[in-house]
């Protein structure tokens, strides 16, 4: 006798219906999915304008069902800061990576922050540039070898990683900063949380919000996505703790 | 509206303002910042966007940001800060956005000076930004003049979807001047169909620059061109002063323009017949206007404060049919009205540069001037 089948896993509301562009393992569907389910269930869909990045995620506005823009490099948090500027009452988000975040945007990300501009940055950071084929990035560890650290990254000629989270978190315009990693089903879960948490920050108009995900590269690692996860969870973790950097008075009071 | 006294810079911030403009994004360079400073006052009183940038780069994005609603939207700066604003215009222009930048030019190249010059013509005009795309770019020569045509930009720009440069120098900027103020015009938000400003009710939309498609950016490229031949067509703007009769022609633009008026009216009263071309929109350039002139007058003098910009443009207009002959001032110098009617002596005495570049017989003439 057949067993009644019930739906436990479904596309959400909010992405289109086109397959992403990124590589087997990689973690950006992840983060994509959490977003997703968390605009699906604040029921902000219609009122979500995302600026995607320049990188891996370029694409990002194929496969959310919200309005996008595409911003140059770097400079998603000022395009997100005109825009709500202007429509206080939209939900704006930024989708950024490592060198377009920590890198040739620290300018517009620091000041966004400073500033207090009620926008969401989900920053993934996967120590890398991923888009043009995996060189070395400013959240590249020590030692850790890509197309322009050949030789590992030599902390003496080619400086030391960024820790985003834990700078931003210094800025008092910075309601909720927070580091996740997406190596296994509890920290997603966790994650997912974070980008609800930042998302609520931003629907009370209590500031910046920013979760920093550690994500995996499989391709530019030149790793196969489960040893990509446990680099992650092994080597990454450890140099970029996570943990909750900035949680403002009344985010905290928030309970979701 | 009675005629006041306004400075340059606070009377194309107020017109802005009565214009419509929703919001500003703008970083402090002289000769600008009392655009920045102005607005800083008048757009919180009015409930309307205003952010001082961490950089000119950033500027630019809230423009580019913004812009993407669909509201009235602008930023401002000086030579400097406006190269930094290149990367922003080359992806606004891209977009198909409407956006009003305003270049109050100073003397260059790099950080040169503050004082007056129009040395970014060809930036604006011709180039800048990456890619190929056309913009508007208005020169006005008062504060009057800039007044009006800060708000034309705004219907320009959004007519067009398309950037729309002003760009003055630093004396339209810092002068004081009586001049009109248009009526405060009230805030209408156009629904335009290609505004991301939330898909409410609405299917979702997307702006961006990328074709990644190479066939599709080329059909991009043509709808740009195609949308330039329209601006072309139908903007062109200029003034003319003593044409009919002249023997021979003055072009200049802005502060050059103005200053060459006053040469042309003492040659005028010498009994020389010459005549003032005053280029309003330098893009689109009036090329067939002084195309007509060619069959007309005998010999053209460009008057610029940059070593020969706009001049290439006359000269592609004249296609060598009459002498151009070439007079300007550099680095932030104004040239003095007896400057240019001695040029316009010159040219009156049949003493043109046939064969050279007229820019050769001119920094030999000036050899004397700059010899300090």
């Amino acid at each position: 006798m057949a067993t009644p089948e019930n739906l436990v896993y479904d596309r959400p509301e909010a992405f289109t219906d086109t397959p992403t562009h990124y590589c087997p393992g990689c973690t950006h569907g992840v983060a994509h999915r959490l977003i997703a389910e968390v605009l699906e269930e604040m029921d902000l869909i219609p009122k979500t304008i995302g600026v995607a990045p320049v990188g891996c995620s370029v694409f990002a506005y194929n496969y959310f069902d919200t309005d996008f823009v595409e911003a140059p490099h770097g400079r998603a948090p000022a395009m997100a800061t005109g825009i709500k500027r202007v429509m206080p009452d939209r939900i704006v988000f930024t989708y950024q990576g490592d060198g377009d975040l920590a890198s040739i945007g620290m300018g517009e990300i620091v000041h966004a922050a400073a500033r207090g501009e009620n926008i969401t940055v989900v920053f993934i950071n996967n120590a890398n540039y991923g888009m043009t084929g995996g060189q070395m990035a400013p959240t590249t560890l020590p030692g850790m070898k890509t197309t322009s650290s050949p030789n590992g990254r030599d902390v003496e000629t080619q400086g030391y990683p960024i820790r985003m989270a834990e700078m931003l978190s210094t800025l008092d315009g910075v309601g909720y900063c927070v580091r996740r990693s997406l190596h296994d089903p509890k920290n997603i879960r966790l994650a997912k949380k974070a980008i609800r948490m930042a998302f609520e920050t931003q629907v009370r108009g209590l500031g910046f919000s920013m979760v920093e995900l550690l994500s995996t590269c499989p391709t530019n690692w030149g790793m196969k996505p489960v040893e990509a996860l446990k680099f992650v969870e092994e080597k990454m973790v450890p140099f970029f703790p996570l943990g909750d950097y900035k949680v403002a008075a009344g985010v905290a009071q928030v309970k979701v | 509206m009675p005629k006041e006294m306004w400075k340059g810079n606070e009377a194309i911030a107020e017109a802005a303002v009565r214009a419509g403009l929703e919001a500003y994004f703008g970083y402090p360079i002289t000769p600008q910042t009392e655009i920045l400073e102005y607005l800083s006052k008048r757009m919180p009183e009015l409930g309307r966007a205003f952010v001082q940038a961490e950089s000119e780069l950033g500027a630019i994005n809230m423009v580019y940001g913004a812009a993407c609603t669909g509201v009235r939207v602008m930023s401002s700066s000086s030579s400097p800060g406006v190269s930094l604003m290149m990367e922003g215009l080359s992806y606004i222009a891209g977009t198909e956005v409407p956006a009003v930048l305003v270049n109050v030019m100073r003397g260059g190249p790099g950080l040169g000076n503050i004082a007056p010059a129009q040395s970014d013509y060809n930036q604006a005009v011709h180039g800048g930004g990456h890619g190929d795309y056309p913009r508007i770019v208005l020169a006005p020569s008062s504060v009057q003049e800039a007044i009006d045509l800060m708000v034309l930009s705004f219907d320009l720009a959004e007519k067009y979807r398309m950037i729309c440069m002003v760009i003055l120098d630093g004396s339209v900027g810092q002068i004081m001047e009586p001049a009109e103020m248009p009526e405060m015009r009230p805030i209408v938000r156009k629904d335009f169909d290609w505004a991301t400003n939330g898909a409410v009710g609405r299917e979702r939309r997307i702006l961006s620059s990328i074709y990644i498609d190479p066939p599709a950016e080329e059909v991009a490229n043509f709808r740009l061109a195609r949308r330039w031949q329209e601006v072309q067509a139908n903007e062109v703007r200029y003034k003319g002063y003593f044409l009919d009769d002249a023997e021979f022609a003055v072009v200049g633009f802005g502060t050059a323009g103005r200053v060459a008026l006053s040469a042309v009216r003492a040659a005028r009263a010498e009994g020389i017949k010459v005549g003032l071309l005053r280029p309003v929109t330098v893009s689109p350039f009036p090329y067939q206007v002084i195309d007509q002139l060619t069959g007309r007058v005998s010999a053209f003098l460009v008057t610029e404060m940059n070593m020969g910009q706009m001049f290439d443009d006359v000269r592609l207009a004249v296609k060598g049919r009459v002498p151009v002959e070439f007079y300007g001032r550099v680095g932030g110098i104004v040239p003095f009205p007896d400057e240019i009617l001695a040029e316009i002596h010159r040219v009156a005495a049949g003493r043109w540069s046939v064969d050279a570049d007229p820019r050769d017989s001119w920094q030999t003439r000036m050899a004397s001037v700059i010899s300090r």
